[in-house]
């Protein structure tokens, strides 16, 4: 970890959402860069999504699909003119399939500084267990 | 020696493929940027991070970049005449060892940007604020730099 800490940042544009789900609002929409990973009892899924807050933030778990959506208003104000534009703001959507069974009353989301922490426990029934071979 | 003398081209102060590149690179801002008027300078940035908006109004300049996960004690700033400089690390904190990677799309690291605004700025006065993962810096303008209304005195 230490090593890509010091690593200094490249620019990585936001990614354009190609295919958007049918759309009734115009607008831009982007997939947030994620970071999933699992231990034995739970899957946390770490997102970045600068600007949304947490009004505005959807999370759907329906059927093992797991849906993120996040609205982001334009955060100039209305008199302001553009001088320089390097990045856009949108909508966030990302969709991901989930191949665990997710214990959906302790799911446990948290947004902070931009950041989406959403943690997944595992239902009991799906933690490994280890098997032991008897000799 | 009587080759270094005809020969215009190369030219022996020429240092590499991607001047030429970089040149006709500001040929065609010029040109495109004649063409939206030259206020808005767009994407491609100066692929240096955090990737920002600069907007103005009639009083301030704002600076604008998505900073997700980042507060404003992470951040040093510093303002001089017309410049602003960011510089920072954005810290991933390690997770639980025993645990496996299904994706890992975000970056951690340093960074550093200086971007220069088209005038003056009054140093004193410069606010920021890190809300939602987005930085805000508001830059006034330095009095002379400000749009006057001129009033015409009937003779």
């Amino acid at each position: 970890m230490t090593d890509t800490d010091s690593k200094s940042l490249q620019v990585k544009e936001k990614a354009e959402l190609s295919t958007p789900a049918e759309q009734t609002r115009p607008g831009l929409v982007f997939t947030p860069a994620v970071d999933i990973f699992e231990t034995d009892k739970e899957i946390t899924l770490l997102a970045d999504m600068p600007g949304v807050t947490s009004s505005e933030l959807n999370i759907d778990l329906r059927d093992d699909m797991l849906t993120l959506d996040g609205d982001v208003k334009p955060p100039e104000g209305a008199d302001e003119t553009d001088v320089i534009r390097e990045y856009r703001t949108g909508k966030y959507y990302r969709q991901f399939t989930l191949s665990q069974v997710i214990d959906q009353a302790k799911i446990d989301a948290e947004l902070k500084d931009g950041v989406l922490r959403l943690t997944l426990p595992k239902v009991q029934a799906a933690t490994p267990r280890k098997i032991v071979v008897k000799s | 020696m009587l080759l270094r003398r005809t020969a215009g081209w190369p030219r022996w102060e020429w240092t590499g493929p991607f001047d030429e590149l970089e040149r006709l690179r500001r040929q065609m801002d010029l040109l495109t940027g004649g063409l939206a008027g030259g206020r808005v300078v767009s994407a491609p940035a100066a692929g240096v991070f955090p990737l920002m908006n600069v907007t103005e109004d009639k009083d301030n300049y704002y600076v604008r970049a998505e900073l997700p996960g980042l507060r404003a004690d992470d951040l040093e700033l510093s303002v001089t005449g017309d410049t602003l400089s960011i510089s920072g690390e954005r810290k991933i904190p390690a997770e639980d060892e025993k645990a496996q990677y299904h994706r890992r799309e975000r970056d951690a690291g340093r960074f550093s940007r200086i971007v220069t605004l088209p005038a003056q700025l009054n140093t004193s006065q410069v606010e920021a604020r890190c809300t939602d993962g987005v930085l805000t810096v508001v830059l006034p303008k330095a009095e002379e730099a400000k749009p006057r209304q001129i009033a015409v005195k009937a003779s």
